[in-house]
């Protein structure tokens, strides 16, 4: 899960990692209200009004402005608050003190897939794109490996800061802040905190101006306030009503609704389904949705129920591989989700079966006879029917 | 022969006596595996039973991975303990010094897996997982959750990120039967890549030719591609899933998911068939690929 800016200044702030003040605004009264208070705390005669999206180039896109008055901050909120940048509007901005900035840095450190491990990257050239600096200066940007069961202690902050070619004045400084944003990615189960840009200002601080934090949804378990920070104004509402029955749903903007079993299956066939839609009017799957190992009548009513409710939908495809699960079950809780949700069911399933107890699950459904059902030998196949259907 | 497990591997059970584990240890001694032991502290001492045919198998319980090793010469351990306890069961069946540990669990946070992963290459253990559903030699040992009678065995060995592709792409190819499957999991941290399986059937006489089923994110494929070109003699035919997945949303794995540019499906089949690796474009064309090169 990505965070706001103003949700990873919080948690900079929570790990002792020197950030500026800031509150964040859904109006511009609001915009207002926390300029007047930040500009009261004597620390910043100016404020910075930021667009809260999870997405770069904000600022190019205006989405980032100066006021010099709580006024002018209402009016430079008001400018932000709808912006579309790359397709996130703007809903939330954050006001922050202004900095005197001498220099700016960069930092990150996170989750190295390649090397199984961790990574810390530092540059004392900050406030580009990284990415750009990585493929234009790669020598700029010092790349540190973490081992996981260390993490940055003070040897590895010192030799990241050494790396990246501090001056000796500061460096220690530097240091102890980037032990203090490790504090930040395992105490948080982070899988990328990144600072850019990390600056210095005139006072001599080093301060984290902006950041970037990526956490572990596995580790929610051990995080409760961690779901307090999901954008619940962001989710899809069908993808939210189907988070509330546990199913693992996104939604994409095809005709072809789609139920698997397994992760990779469902990818898979996401992709049949488009290939035999470039023959049938060019029908898309609609969604991406696993059942998982269990494929009780619930679970596939539930299933049903979310798919039915995309209006877009024009028929559905229930792709499954018994492997655990008994395919016997799976035809089942197709017939008794059919029954719960009735009238409900107006669009046509094709069902494809295999593996564990295909014969007795055919026989399940050919027997019960739905109007609405079609069942279809193969896996092509049956994408093929779904996407003919979806065009029809 | 066979990669990592064969007749000879004997195998423990870390979360035997909970339900999921109890489920898949029965399915496992249906399917032959010589499992030795199961490990839970509070019942070390006692026994389960598990319904075999018409009669029962009894698994003694040990109380610790060490103890389970030290009575049985277990070589092989495999774990279905929730997300919260994996991190301590890995750690303990590295300590016990079991040559092969496969994890089961779904969830497990991937600073856990980063930090167990570090600890076994430093003494020396194979992880496979977690988030996976292990691996088959179809007729001689069968560990974690994959069904043993969609294939027999034959000289075919499958590599996967995915269980339910492995399971399919078996069935489709269960005529010519498997050396060895196996699913490494979908995690962005995992034990076993594509490239140690790869290896391993490079090197087993057993097996004559290779599928390799990747899917979108990270760059594991890209990597194996480039290994294959440089080591792999045997014929690969490939399978990638997730061209149709859009930027940014996780796809059921954790690590599905295309960031920017890298990551898509596109890119891996491209980097794939520059090796010489012949690739499918759904689960039935790369079957038919494999077919072709096992007929020819």
């Amino acid at each position: 899960m990505d965070l706001f800016e103003y949700q990873a200044r919080d948690i900079f702030e929570k790990h002792g990692v020197p950030v500026l003040g800031g509150v964040i605004a859904t109006t511009p009264e609001e915009a207002r209200k926390g300029a007047e208070e930040l500009i009261g705390r004597g620390n910043s005669p100016v404020v910075v009004v930021k667009a809260q999206v999870k997405t770069g180039g904000r600022g190019k896109a205006g989405g980032v402005k100066l006021a010099k008055s709580a006024d002018e901050a209402a009016e430079r909120a008001e400018e932000i608050l709808g912006l579309d940048i790359k397709g996130h509007v703007v809903r939330t901005v954050m006001i922050a003190e202004g900095a005197k900035i001498a220099q700016e840095f960069y930092f990150s450190v996170l989750l190295d897939r390649a090397n199984r491990s961790y990574l810390a990257m530092c540059s004392v050239e900050g406030g580009m794109e990284i990415e750009q600096l990585a493929v234009e200066r790669p020598d700029a940007l010092a790349k540190v490996p973490v081992d996981p069961r260390v993490g940055i202690d003070q040897a590895k902050a010192a030799e990241i800061v050494a790396a990246a070619g501090f001056d000796a004045e500061i460096a220690p400084k530097v240091a102890d802040v980037i032990r203090k944003l490790w504090d930040v990615y395992a105490g948080e189960d982070a899988t990328l905190v990144e600072v850019n840009p990390l600056v210095l200002t005139e006072d001599g601080e080093i301060i984290a101006l902006d950041g970037k934090v990526t956490l572990d949804e596995n580790a929610e378990f051990r995080h409760a306030d961690h779901g307090m920070l999901e954008d619940a104004a962001a989710t899809d509402p069908l993808e939210a009503k189907a988070k509330e029955s546990g199913l693992n749903y996104v939604k994409l903007d095809g005709e072809v609704g789609i139920i698997g079993n397994g992760a990779g299956l469902v990818m898979s066939t996401l992709d049949v389904v488009a290939y035999a839609g470039e023959k049938h009017g060019g029908v898309r799957p609609a969604n991406f949705l696993d059942i998982g190992g269990g494929a009780s009548a619930e679970v596939m009513a539930n299933g049903l129920d979310v798919i039915l409710g995309d209006e877009q939908v024009k028929s559905v495809f229930v792709n499954v591989f018994g492997g655990i699960t008994a395919c016997d079950a799976v035809a089942n809780g197709i017939v008794k989700a059919l029954e719960i949700l009735g009238d409900a069911a107006t669009k046509p399933l094709v069902v494809r079966l295999d593996g564990n107890n295909v014969e007795e699950g055919r026989r399940i459904l050919t027997q019960a006879a739905h109007p609405l059902v079609t069942l279809a030998d193969t896996m092509d196949g049956a994408a093929d029917k779904a996407a003919e259907l979806a065009n029809a | 022969m066979a990669i990592f497990i064969t007749e000879a591997s004997k195998v423990i059970v870390q979360g035997m006596t909970g339900s999921e584990g109890q489920k898949h240890t029965t399915r496992m001694l249906a399917s032959g595996t010589n499992i030795v032991g199961g490990v839970n502290p509070r019942k070390a001492g006692t026994s389960v039973s598990f319904p075999q045919g018409d009669s029962h198998v009894e698994v003694p319980v040990f109380g610790s991975v060490a103890d389970a090793v030290a009575q049985t010469g277990a070589d092989v351990s495999v774990i279905f303990v929730p997300p919260a306890f994996t991190k301590a069961a890995v750690i303990e069946a590295i300590d016990a010094q079991v040559p092969l540990v496969v994890i089961i669990t779904e969830g497990v946070p991937v600073a856990d897996t980063a930090e167990f992963f570090a600890y076994a290459q430093a003494k020396g253990v194979r992880l496979i997982g977690p988030n996976c559903p292990g691996l088959i030699s179809p007729g001689l040992s069968n560990v974690g959750i994959i069904p043993a009678n969609i294939s027999g065995a034959g000289k075919i060995g499958l590599v996967s990120k995915s269980g339910t592709l492995t399971y399919q792409m078996m069935y489709e190819l269960r005529d010519f039967g498997f050396s060895t499957a196996i699913g490494i999991g979908g995690d962005p941290i995992i034990g076993t890549t594509h490239i140690d399986a790869l290896e391993a059937f490079e090197a087993d006489p057993e097996t004559a030719a290779i599928v390799m089923i990747g899917e979108i994110g990270g760059d594991a494929e890209e990597r194996a591609a480039a290994y294959i070109a440089e080591h792999v003699t045997k014929p690969v035919v490939g399978y990638v899933a997730g061209f149709t997945a859009p930027e940014g949303k996780t796809m059921g794995h954790a690590g599905a998911i295309v960031s920017g540019s890298s990551g898509t499906a596109q890119a891996k089949k491209e980097a794939l068939e520059a090796a010489g690796v012949k690739v499918g474009k759904t689960p039935s064309e790369t079957a038919a690929l494999m077919r072709e090169i096992l007929s020819a």
